[in-house]
């Protein structure tokens, strides 16, 4: 699946990647190369696979066989100190926002980063103001999460991995928990991310969104990569009868 | 015969009320640090350590009190150590404490959400920053009912400590008993006596929860 105009590193690799629930093989053998600045997403039914390859990424998910690197580092699921670098270069954003509750929205941004890079707390303030600025939210530094709309939530989320100066975001099905009025002010920001060159993969359900900022759609289907293209071809050209069936069920 | 007022015994427990408050705070706090350690334990992923700990917990759970008491006073002997009644009482105490907290810590901890953990972790958290951070500090506002709670327990299993001879609440109450010929009266006083010591406890443990619950 290796495109002409991508270059030839890519930042996750991933070959061959086999992944079971007990009895239950979930990945069936996955090949997928994402290039830096690349926006990759990951459309198809439920049951196929789409979240575990991305909880694979940055080791939520151990897997059996197969190999995945992050920028040229294969990850390593026995070394705790392996896994925690990787991890400072993979973000993550979930479809149920986990925001820690406890926490105002600025410390939700700022802990990390004091934490993990040693950044001194009036730095990492600034740095989480500034963030909670860039989606939007300036004016909520000290609102707890429950007094926060699902939306803003989910941009505090994303506030919170960015803190993190990750190279690769992953993005879990991050509209699926909203209400549809709010889902727009989530897209809006992810858009901003692809735009200024953030790369990203993303499950999604948001077709419009899906074809509007990806590079590339890669369909799965019972745990493989079943078609995979420009959104054009994806989305105007399907190839597969399974594909054209999942399209057309929306 | 020596005759003994009523002020007289009340006065006579009330000191020995002292030890059993002493002996009970010894065995929150011992248990608390304990049961803390442990508790971190059961949550790592290191072999076999997780294991370890659910079977010191179900050893302490699935054996009386009394006979961990026994155990510990003769067993210490036994291992040349000179060990006062109040040294192996608090030493019992303190490990029977730290088994039962740390198990009622632990669901805490379950009742925290799982994408708490993938949230932290995700961030490259360390597991202990984790803990300290995320988990415990909302594990926490679940446990404060069951852990007081819990100390109403301790200091009943405290009356145990009688039996090998630490003089506290119930031991002194005994006394009184044997000297008066009174045993219902002695009891009585000391049975009041540990009354207004828990009933303000569980009172306290049910305003906690139903307050989280509000």
């Amino acid at each position: 699946m290796t495109e002409p105009q991508n270059p030839p590193f890519a930042l996750v690799d991933i070959g061959g990647l086999h992944k079971s629930f007990g009895p239950t093989e979930v990945l069936k053998g996955i090949d997928l190369q994402v290039s830096r600045k690349e926006v990759v997403c990951i459309i198809g039914k439920s049951g196929s696979g789409k979240s575990t390859l991305l909880r694979c990424i940055n080791g939520l998910e151990t897997f059996e066989k197969g190999s995945l690197c992050v920028d040229g580092q294969p990850l390593r699921h026995g070394d705790a100190n392996a896994m925690r670098a990787l991890r400072q270069q993979v973000g993550m954003i979930f479809q149920s926002f986990n925001l820690f509750p406890h926490l105002s929205a600025g410390r939700n941004v700022m802990l990390a980063p004091t934490l993990v890079k040693d950044i001194p707390k009036d730095e990492a303030r600034t740095r989480a103001q500034a963030l909670l600025e860039r989606v939007g939210l300036g004016p909520f530094f000290d609102r707890m999460p429950d007094q926060l709309s699902g939306g803003q939530q989910q941009r505090v989320a994303i506030a919170r991995a960015l803190a993190m100066d990750p190279t690769v975001l992953l993005c879990d099905e991050i509209t699926s928990a909203l209400d549809p009025e709010l889902v727009g002010e989530v897209l809006q920001v992810v858009e901003m991310l692809a735009n200024e060159g953030m790369t990203l993969i993303l499950v999604t359900h948001e077709m419009a969104f899906a074809r509007k900022v990806s590079d590339r759609v890669v369909f799965m289907h019972l745990g493989l990569i079943h078609e995979a293209g420009t959104p054009d071809d994806i989305f105007n050209r399907p190839q597969t009868a399974e594909l054209r069936q999942f399209l057309s069920a929306l | 015969m020596v005759q003994f007022s009523l002020w007289d015994i009340f006065t006579f427990l009330l000191g020995a009320l002292r030890w059993t408050v002493a002996l009970s705070l010894i065995a929150f706090v011992g248990g608390g640090l304990v049961g803390m350690g442990l508790l971190l334990l059961r949550f790592t992923k290191l072999h076999g350590v997780a294991t370890a700990v659910a079977w010191y917990v179900q050893i302490f759970q699935g054996t009386p009190l009394l006979m961990q008491l026994f155990l510990v006073y003769f067993g210490l002997a036994l291992l040349g150590m000179d060990t006062s009644p109040m040294v192996s009482a608090a030493i019992c105490l303190t490990l029977y404490a730290s088994a039962y907290l740390t198990e009622i810590w632990r669901g805490c901890v379950n009742a925290v959400h799982k994408g708490q953990w993938e949230a932290s972790t995700s961030l490259a958290l360390s597991y202990t920053q984790q803990m300290r951070y995320v988990i415990l500090p909302q594990a926490l506002r679940v446990a404060i009912a069951p852990t007081v709670g819990f100390m109403v327990q301790i200091i009943k299993g405290t009356a145990l400590a009688s039996v090998i001879g630490f003089v506290e609440l119930t031991k002194a109450g005994q006394m009184i008993s044997n000297a008066t010929y009174q045993p219902f009266l002695a009891y009585t006083f000391v049975g009041l006596l540990y009354f207004a010591l828990c009933y303000p406890l569980s009172w306290w443990s049910q305003r906690l929860e139903n307050r989280r619950l509000a």
